[in-house]
């Protein structure tokens, strides 16, 4: 039998919305940017399945693109992280909240 | 009859195979995103998550994108998620902390994401006839066309991509080296 | 056609006195100030003159339209002014007059500080007066009626440090404005009858419609009279009047005396066609006058400063005027008018004279002795006090003695009444003139040696005559106030009534042409045959019998008046403790001031600031803007908590705004898409 595309776009709807989740959930900094990448990674798998599913490239040209960007983005975010790290000394997300009204 | 009944049994397990494969590995991908969002240490959430990239590259391959499943193995697990881990070791993170800084997060949050899953596989069931299935090698692009669209039809931003890398090489340079 | 006379400029040079020295005067010496003022007034003066030696070949009425200035719908006013035999006399009157006083200003004025602000003001005052009487509708002289009662407050609170000037001065400005609301219902009235306020038209069609009688004339008639009772100081409107007395005194004398009060009774003059058609209105005119006129004379009877007897004086005398107006002797009112400017101003500038002389003291139980000391101040004011007086062959006697007998002879059923009011009031104007005559100028001297310095004159040096600058006009004022009233001799005396012949053209004009008098004779005959009121014949010999009557009365003023301050100066003591509920009476004015302070400025000052203020200022308006302010705050300080510096709750206002976002691409927007 085959597998529905539908399936796979259920598929990276959970893993998105768990990506969502633990954004909300986690408390240090670095999980909750693991989680942003399993977000971009839900995506991914949707953009593999719809050129799969209309015989298109483009679709998995869009995937590499996103993951270079995906692969910049992880550098200097983390290096971001390890400065905020050097001031306050902390990885607590709510411990860094300076920005308030 | 024999061979045909073979043939057939064994063609069926092709396409059951299909199946079966997505199943396992899909699962594996949700566990791996749950245990991500479960574990209290970081370097046991980016373990987890090396599991389900690792997973992704195998729906990858099912949907015919082998190039791609090649570069989710190499880039995202073999190098953005040893990324993770070296600054988790480098700086030390800990057990997080149970610190309650907002309640919107969880009042608001929870009910925007379980909305989010609701609307999305609400959506993507109703139209499920209409989307089709995908075929195991209905489509298979090979690195050969991949390179093509790339290097011809998307060469600048190709090279615009490139330019970025390097920039973002000197940011991360610039931001995590130690003040004097 | 006659040429352009430019009446624009007779306002217009005063004007630029006015701005000249209001906006340059502070920082020019003295004399400059001076000659600009004299000047600004002077040319005016001049020009007026020139008008008065060609009267006779101008044709009569002119006007002269210098622009539009309201031309809305219907509705159209223009910058029109307008001359005629009324408008002279008043113009004489008003420059003449006027002339004088700002000579004599500079030398009372001599030692104020601002100099410059009274010279400005007085200027102005000259602008909006002259304005008054030039115009040619009714809303143009209505800037006029509004800028001299402004004029008229910027003097009176000349002194404006001291509270009681202060004070004076706005309520004469808040008087006046009941008044001037009349005076605008009135305006009201005619737009929405005649469709416009110019006098040429209304009258006009006033006169094309001799069935027009009472009705809505009388509504007019009777909110005109209230805008004069206003300005003219009569009853319920005069309060204002004494207590304008706090002004310098060249102030009370021009404004307050020869020019301003006079307005009201300008104003009915020149209306004269309206309020011939409504005998009510008339009556009540008469009455008005009738009553201020014996009502001050009584409060005047008492007063012990010298300038309250004079303001109260004045009343009096505007009531005759009034008097004469309501029974239809519209010139004998203009002539009384006229005379009453001269007597009425060299008094006030007599006055002004001695109390200089006393440095600053006005209190006449502290005068005494002077004729010796201020002979020429004295020898004018006694030519002032015999004309007022009636005494002929004085001005005030020719004029005050024709509308005696106009009243007496009049159809009016209170001809009569009136008649004796004002012979009675004649009689105590008499004594009370008289009885100023006296306290000032004989007797032994009161005055201490110590003088007091109420009005900045720091002359401590003795009691001396004023210099000839304020002499001068008193002098001119003087002659006026003997020869004056000889324009107006009746025939009964062997005289030709100039004055009612040189009027008659205005007091008596058709304002019809050819066709209208024919179409108007054919259904209303009589009343274009007698246009005004019957003002019957009489007969010589009861002219000279009433005129006999009047002199008598005011020899028995006089008479009273020697015995009490002069004969037996012990004897006003003894009547004011025997009769003392009436003097008290007459000396607090009746409490006139005291029940409107009651009766009329409490409760409006009560709703004032509970109701208006309390109420609705605090409540709703500034409230209202309150409340707009704490609700924008108070959204504000909620919406506020959203940003609160925390990621995750960042975070999660995404992951809903994401998701309502989503629900809104598919299920909204009307537009289904579908796979």
């Amino acid at each position: 039998m085959v597998v529905p595309i539908a399936y796979y776009l259920v598929l990276s709807a959970i893993l998105f919305s768990i990506g969502v989740a633990a954004f909300l959930v986690k408390r240090n900094i670095i999980s909750i940017f693991m989680s942003i990448e399993l977000m971009l990674n839900a995506v991914n798998l949707t953009f593999v399945a719809f050129a799969h599913h209309w015989h298109q490239v483009s679709g998995q040209i869009f995937v590499f693109f996103v993951m270079v960007v995906a692969a910049a983005e992880a550098a200097v975010g983390l290096a971001i992280i390890i400065a905020l790290f050097r001031t306050r000394s902390t990885l607590n997300v709510d411990q860094v909240d300076l920005m308030k009204l | 009859m024999l061979n045909y009944n073979l043939l057939s049994s064994r063609f069926l397990s092709l396409k059951s195979m299909h199946l079966v494969l997505f199943f396992i590995f899909g699962g594996l991908c949700v566990a791996g995103a749950l245990n991500l969002l479960l574990q209290h240490h970081p370097i046991n959430s980016a373990l987890s998550l090396i599991v389900v990239m690792t997973s992704l590259a195998v729906l990858y391959l099912l949907l015919g994108a082998e190039f791609l499943a090649a570069a989710q193995v190499i880039v995202y697990s073999g190098a953005i998620m040893v990324l993770f881990t070296f600054v988790i070791m480098l700086l030390n993170a800990g057990v997080e902390e149970r610190t309650h800084g907002s309640k919107a997060a969880y009042i608001v949050g929870f009910p925007g994401a379980a909305a989010l899953l609701g609307i999305l596989t609400y959506i993507f069931l109703k139209q499920r006839d209409h989307l089709g299935s995908a075929k195991l090698g209905g489509y298979l692009v090979t690195t050969h066309d991949l390179s093509r669209v790339l290097f011809r039809d998307l060469l600048l931003p190709f090279e615009v991509t490139s330019v970025l890398i390097l920039v973002a090489i000197l940011g991360a340079v610039a931001l995590a080296r130690k003040e004097h | 056609m006659t040429s352009s006379l430019h009446l624009w400029l007779i306002p217009i040079v005063p004007f630029a006195g006015f701005l000249v020295n209001g906006l340059l005067g502070r920082r020019f010496p003295k004399a400059l100030v001076t000659t600009v003022a004299w000047v600004a007034t002077l040319i005016p003066f001049l020009q007026v003159l020139n008008i008065a030696l060609h009267f006779g070949s101008l044709t009569l009425p002119y006007s002269e339209n210098v622009g539009t200035w309201i031309a809305a719908g219907g509705f159209h006013a223009d910058f029109a002014f307008a001359l005629d035999q009324l408008t002279l006399i008043m113009l004489l009157v008003v420059t003449g007059v006027g002339f004088i006083i700002h000579l004599y200003s500079a030398g009372y004025m001599a030692h104020e500080d601002g100099y410059w602000r009274f010279f400005a003001y007085l200027n102005l005052f000259m602008f909006f007066m002259l304005t008054l009487v030039l115009a040619e509708n009714f809303l143009l002289m209505f800037v006029g009626w509004e800028g001299v009662g402004l004029a008229s407050y910027l003097l009176i609170g000349y002194y404006f440090t001291k509270d009681s000037a202060a004070n004076a001065g706005k309520k004469a400005f808040v008087v006046n404005r009941i008044g001037d609301f009349g005076f605008l219902l009135a305006m009201f009235l005619l737009v929405a009858h005649f469709g416009t306020l110019s006098f040429n038209a209304i009258f006009s069609q006033i006169a094309q419609h001799p069935e027009w009688q009472g009705g809505f004339l009388t509504a007019i008639a009777l909110f005109l009279i209230l805008g004069a009772t206003g300005k003219s100081a009569q009853i319920p409107l005069y309060t204002w009047l004494p207590d304008a007395m706090e002004g310098p005194t060249p102030v009370s004398a021009l404004i307050h005396a020869a020019t301003m009060v006079t307005a009201g009774v300008y104003m009915v003059a020149r209306a004269h066609m309206i309020f011939n058609r409504s005998p009510f209105a008339l009556t009540t005119l008469a009455i008005i006058g009738a009553a201020t006129a014996l009502f001050a004379a009584t409060i005047g009877l008492v007063q012990t400063d010298i300038k309250r007897v004079l303001a109260y004086s004045t009343v009096s005398q505007l009531g005759y005027m009034f008097l004469a107006c309501g029974v239809a002797a519209y010139s004998s009112g203009i002539f009384h008018l006229l005379t009453h400017a001269f007597f009425k101003a060299l008094l006030f500038l007599a006055a002004g004279s001695v109390i200089h002389a006393l440095s600053g003291e006005q209190d006449m139980r502290v005068m005494g002795g002077l004729w010796k000391k201020l002979p020429i101040t004295f020898w004018t004011m006694t030519a002032a006090v015999f004309a007022i007086s009636g005494i002929p062959p004085f001005a005030g006697f020719f004029s005050k003695d024709e509308i005696l007998y106009q009243a007496f002879i009049s159809p009016n059923p209170v001809g009569k009444i009136v008649w004796f009011v004002g012979l009675l009031t004649a009689g105590l104007t008499a004594f009370y003139m008289f009885r100023l005559w006296y306290l000032t100028f004989f007797g032994k001297s009161r005055t201490p040696e110590a003088a007091h310095d109420d009005h900045g004159h720091g002359h401590a040096h003795g009691v001396h005559e004023s210099p000839w600058i304020m002499l001068g006009p008193l002098v001119v004022l003087a002659i006026l106030s003997v020869i004056g009233g000889w324009v107006g001799v009746p025939a009964a005396m062997g005289g030709h009534n100039e004055i009612e012949h040189f009027l008659s053209p205005v007091m008596h004009a058709q304002y019809l042409s050819y066709e209208q008098v024919s179409v108007a004779m054919s259904t209303h005959p009589q009343a274009v045959v007698h246009p005004a009121p019957e003002t019957a014949e009489g007969s010589n010999s009861l002219a000279l019998l009433l005129a006999a009557l009047s002199v008598t009365v005011a020899a028995i003023g006089w008479f009273i008046a020697h015995l009490l301050y002069f004969a037996k100066p012990e004897l006003p003591e003894q009547l004011a403790t025997k009769l003392r509920g009436l003097h008290s009476l007459l000396l607090n004015k009746y409490w006139v001031d005291e029940f409107y302070g009651a009766a009329i400025v409490a409760p409006v000052l009560f709703l004032s600031r509970y109701a208006l203020k309390g109420l609705f200022d605090t409540g709703v308006i500034t409230g209202g803007s309150l409340a707009l302010g704490y609700t924008t705050q108070g959204i504000g300080s909620v919406v506020q908590r959203i940003q609160s510096g925390n990621i995750r709750s960042y975070a999660g206002w995404l992951a809903l705004g994401a998701a309502a976002l989503l629900l809104l691409t598919y299920f909204g927007f009307g537009t289904h898409l579908s796979f």
